[in-house]
């Protein structure tokens, strides 16, 4: 089946089979591998991606569930530079191997693109639904917690 | 991990799904927020021939407060019925209940009519269907019907529904202002699947006394129950102490849940004596 969605703000299209999922998609026929895929059951969150603004994760999506959508994955949150967000998961060493990390991002991002003001009860509610098994977590919600400011002021950017 | 081959399709009206799904001779299954369904295709437990996406189907994503009650559309997702601010004042069990539904970025796409139709046993919105008397509307060939929520659900992921049906609202009855109720479950993180939960509520007539108990269970039997015997302790009485040791004797002593990986069958009778009485006192205070 033909699929046609917006990815990062360009119009692509695949020729995929129904089950393929929006993940598989993603990284097998559009090459954009940012996105990771760990369970592949809706467990881990290292495959999560927007929706049209919605933190989903892409390994419980059809890709053909996503024609006429705009998709956003961790490769769109930033050009050159890193993000705000991303720079500082740098400065609180809030990732290890990195496996996790995309999910992480793409979901703090929808956290506090909606919810610039979030708290810490919040962020680790939010967050609790990404696995990662290097850090402990502590300098992930630290990291989030840190880049709210840059979310208040200008959305992250 | 990969789902198996199916064929896809997404109809624009509510008749051209329910002639797909009756042209799948029980092969064909209703795909919306996908969020049970599609772990379920990557386990291969499900291996539908055809899957029908709800996607351009309108007019089930409403969330109407009324007179006679809430209704939600089979779409609602769990991220709306959070947003709505209505609902916590009208229907606040289930605004309660909801956010005990799994994590974030599944909120953002899982469906009421979904999890109804999943019908996993320690589901939240299984379980407050069923405490409160719920009536799911449901569309097939046939033409539509509604059904009580006490004769949808027929066993472990199984409910009433035809192959060629679609679950499209749930009807909550009206809430009255000084109801009594309670929330509570157990899971080890937030969010995961509960190895118990309890659902109740009640009004108080003018001494005081319950009137008309309805107390539901999740995660202990091969569906959501009614705590019927719990109920019947607690009508015509006041809450005190006593009476909540009581109602959980009895609740403890009608139930026999099933053991697996997560818990031990006499440990979740444990736990829902502890969550009932949690629960009362809660309700009471």
């Amino acid at each position: 089946m033909q699929v046609e969605f917006e990815l990062n703000g360009k119009s692509v299209s695949a020729e995929v089979e129904a089950r393929t999922t929006l993940a598989d998609c993603i990284r097998d026929d559009l090459r954009q591998t940012g996105t990771h895929l760990g369970c592949e059951h809706g467990v881990c969150g290292a495959c999560t991606v927007l929706v049209n603004g919605d933190a989903v994760r892409s390994c419980l999506m059809l890709a053909v569930q996503v024609c006429g959508e705009k998709v956003v994955t961790v490769e769109g949150l930033s050009g050159d530079e890193l993000s705000p967000l991303q720079a500082s998961f740098r400065k609180h060493h809030a990732l290890q191997c990195g496996f996790c990390t995309p999910g992480f991002i793409t979901t703090a991002h929808a956290l506090l693109t909606n919810e610039p003001d979030a708290d810490e009860d919040r962020v680790r509610d939010v967050l609790s639904g990404n696995l990662c098994r290097c850090t402990g977590y502590v300098p992930i919600v630290e990291a989030v917690l840190d880049a709210r400011s840059h979310y208040a002021r200008r959305g992250g950017k | 991990m990969k789902p198996p081959v199916f064929e896809y399709a997404s109809p624009s009206t509510i008749a051209e799904a329910v002639s797909l799904l009756a042209s799948g001779n029980g092969n064909a299954k209703v795909i919306s927020g996908g969020q049970s369904l599609m772990p379920m295709l990557a386990f291969r437990l499900a291996s539908p021939e055809l899957l029908v996406d709800l996607k351009h189907l309108k007019n089930l994503n409403a969330i109407s407060v009324g007179d006679d009650g809430v209704r939600l559309g089979a779409k609602v997702r769990w991220c709306d019925i959070e947003a709505d601010q209505r609902l916590a004042r009208n229907h606040p069990l289930l605004a309660e209940a909801i956010k005990h539904v799994a994590h974030y970025q599944i909120r953002n796409r899982g469906t009421i009519g979904g999890s109804l139709a999943h019908a996993d046993p320690s589901a939240e919105m299984p379980g407050v269907a069923l405490t409160c008397d719920a009536q799911i509307t449901i569309v097939g060939s046939r033409g539509t019907r509604i059904e009580k929520a006490a004769d949808f659900f027929t066993g472990p992921l199984q409910t009433s529904l035809e192959p060629d049906e679609i679950l499209t609202e749930v009807h909550l009855p009206v809430w009255p202002v000084a109801r009594r109720w309670a929330f509570r479950e157990f899971a080890r993180r937030k969010g995961d699947f509960a190895m118990a939960g309890v659902a109740l509520f009640y009004d108080l007539d003018e001494k005081d006394r319950v009137v008309d108990a309805h107390i539901g269970a999740i995660g202990v039997s091969d569906c959501p129950i009614r705590l019927t015997a719990a109920e019947a302790a607690l009508n015509g009485n006041a809450i005190t102490e006593e009476a909540i040791a009581v109602a959980v004797r009895a609740a403890k002593s009608s139930i026999d849940p099933p053991s697996d990986i997560h818990a031990p069958g006499a440990y979740r009778r444990s736990l829902v004596g502890t969550l009932l009485a949690r629960s009362l006192q809660q309700s009471a205070s």
